[in-house]
């Protein structure tokens, strides 16, 4: 392959950028910003833990991921009926957020990975493939799996003082569901797929 | 650093595609065009990125105050209300010997909020004064404010998960409060001005300086 011509997304700098290598990283001779990173089978990493995600993101959102007993009396809560109860209390601005960060964001997320890898896989250019890769990126600054967990973890610990807390199945698929998510992100390589489609065409 | 201009895409009429990152010839009138490989708008540089950074930043800065003032939660138990703000979570953490959470809370809720807010500024204020002082590290500063925002929600979580589990009618019930809204508000809004500022202005003034 020879060497193309890609500005730094910082500073602007054109670089001629040659083959990465499998696993190797380019970054900008100027102010060190990102060129490109290339993961081994990158696309089809992406599509496996895409897979993956969708499988716990289902298990993580239908069951209880904690139950709450104080005096004989238990809760149980998921995503959903936390939302729920925002709503109710009159904090619908915070339900909205949290229902983006962690329901609709993570799903699109989701969704689109698997609706632009598993064509490109076998062969065949998505439809509408530009609209769905743009909303793609857009959606991945707002999907914060990973935050949440803590964010369980510091609850968690808050609650212990006042009362039992038990997880629940859906806490595990939460927490794998972050590392797996995290991993499809990470490895993600729009250059790649853009060189997969171009070959298509 | 070098005395000949820096090549740059802006210098070559390029425009570099914020989503796909391929390079595009941006023609004379190039206002509304397309990226040809994946449709996003292209620009040499962000539009208005100054002063909508500004704008998001004064805005950001006026929801801290009351993010901090007001209660993030109420705690009803059997008939008394107890409110809690950001700072008496914290503090709530420290005194009963919880140090790591104490840590976590206040580096996600109070420490990123209050250095992305600085960083941004800092990043404005040398743009607007041309300054040449270490691009370098100011850029990196602008990554860091871009990777870290995120990590502040995590007090919106803890609040969603105690108002969701902990509704016991009289024996105890937990509710938001405006403060969450607030420090909601101020986290979305960081984001929208991380997103907002373009760290290539860092370099444009050295350059112009070098040339």
């Amino acid at each position: 392959m020879s060497a193309r011509l890609v500005a730094c997304h910082d500073c602007d700098l054109l670089c001629r950028l040659g083959a990465v290598p499998e696993n190797g990283v380019a970054r900008c001779s100027r102010c060190g910003g990102l060129l490109r990173k290339r993961t081994r089978n990158g696309l089809e990493r992406t599509l496996a833990l895409a897979f993956a995600s969708a499988v716990l993101f289902v298990v993580a959102q239908s069951f209880p991921f904690l139950s709450f007993e104080m005096k004989g009396n238990v809760t149980t809560t998921n995503v959903m009926t936390g939302v729920v109860d925002l709503y109710n209390g009159g904090k619908g601005e915070i339900a909205a957020l949290v229902l983006l960060t962690i329901v609709l964001a993570p799903l699109g997320q989701i969704g689109l990975l698997l609706y632009v890898l598993t064509p490109l896989r076998v062969g065949i250019v998505p439809w509408k493939l530009p609209s769905a890769f743009r909303l793609l990126r857009h959606l991945q600054t707002w999907s914060m799996m990973e935050v949440f967990m803590i964010g369980i973890l510091v609850g968690i610990t808050k609650l212990l003082g006042m009362a039992t807390v038990v997880p629940g199945l859906a806490i595990w698929a939460f927490a794998l569901l972050m590392f797996v998510l995290a991993g499809a992100a990470a490895s993600f390589d729009p250059e790649a797929l853009w060189e997969r489609a171009e070959a298509l065409r | 650093m070098s005395a000949a201009a820096p090549a740059t895409a802006l210098a070559a009429g390029l425009a570099n595609c914020h989503e796909c990152g391929l390079l595009a010839q941006l023609r004379a009138a190039g206002h509304g065009a397309r990226c040809p490989r994946c449709g996003a708008e292209l620009h040499l540089r962000k539009p208005r990125s100054l002063e909508r950074t500004w704008a998001l930043v004064i805005a950001a800065a006026i929801c801290y105050v009351p993010a901090n003032v007001l209660p993030v939660m109420a705690v009803t138990s059997l008939g008394k209300t107890e409110a809690d703000t950001i700072m008496s979570g914290v503090i709530y953490f420290l005194t009963s010997g919880d140090w790591p959470l104490a840590i976590i809370i206040f580096t996600a809720s109070i420490f990123v909020p209050m250095m992305k807010l600085a960083i941004l500024l800092f990043l404005l204020i040398s743009v607007h004064r041309r300054s040449s002082w270490r691009p370098v590290d100011r850029t990196r500063m602008y990554r860091l404010t871009e990777a870290i925002g995120r990590w502040s929600m995590v007090d919106i979580y803890v609040v969603t998960i105690m108002v969701a589990l902990v509704r016991l009618g009289n024996l105890a019930t937990i509710e938001a409060g405006w403060g969450a809204v607030f420090f909601g508000a101020v986290v979305v809004i960081t984001i929208f001005a991380a997103e907002s500022f373009d760290p290539r202005l860092i370099w444009d003034e050295s350059e112009a300086r070098s040339t």
